[in-house]
């Protein structure tokens, strides 16, 4: 989503984003002309009449998970956003019994909080394996 | 004379110049922090309806109509804004 019409979301797709991507960009491409959903979000810079760079991880009961939002010269990195999803989605099928400590990617140990936990996580995950 | 802007990542605008408006500047600000309190995690996204290209179409979207679903909802500066 950003302050651009839908007529110019299409001559972007078509002349750039579709050189980079086969068959364009397949996700639908929003237009907040005055920015009033930005500003909802807090994203909407009044001062330059345009949005920064804001991602909402936004779970099946519409309950914000996950937000990030960076001025404009620095691009995200779309792989911690989906771990962020698939760690989200194994918190919300474990109902909450699981958490997912520093690093975690899917098939790696999550952790049981609960009172058997408590000043023993030092025995169960040591702080090399955010980064093994 | 008319200056070259700087190629940045942000997209230009342009504003008035000169003198603000003494008139404007008595009124009380309006504040937006009754906004920005609702953005918070594990608080209900605001719901909103957009205009949307998609494949080809021109469409809308409304955000309620996707629950039941993850959602990813990004923002940008502009299009062609090269990042």
């Amino acid at each position: 989503m950003s302050v651009d019409s839908i007529f110019v979301h299409k001559m972007w797709d078509d002349n750039e984003i579709s050189k980079m991507v086969k068959g364009g960009v397949p996700f639908h491409m929003l237009s907040d002309g005055g920015g009033k959903v930005g500003a909802a979000y807090s994203v909407y810079d009044e001062d330059a009449g345009v949005e920064n760079r804001g991602r909402f991880i936004i779970d099946p009961e519409g309950i914000i998970r996950g937000y990030e939002v960076l001025t404009p010269p620095v691009g995200r990195y779309v792989a911690e956003t989906v771990r962020q999803i698939q760690a989200f989605q194994l918190v919300r099928k474990s109902k909450g019994t699981e958490a997912t400590p520093s690093g975690w990617k899917p098939g790696k140990m999550t952790l049981k909080p609960g009172p058997d936990l408590v000043g023993k996580v030092w025995k169960v995950w040591k702080p090399h394996q955010e980064s093994d | 004379m008319a200056q070259k802007p700087a190629v940045g990542c942000a997209r230009p605008t342009g504003g008035v110049v000169g003198k603000p408006d003494a008139t404007k500047e008595q009124q009380p600000q309006q504040s937006t922090t009754e906004v920005r309190k609702m953005i918070q995690v594990g608080k209900p996204a605001p719901d909103f309806v957009a205009p949307a290209y998609y494949k080809g179409e021109f469409t809308s979207v409304k955000l309620s109509d996707y629950l039941g679903k993850w959602v990813i909802l990004c923002f940008y500066p502009g299009d062609f804004t090269f990042v």
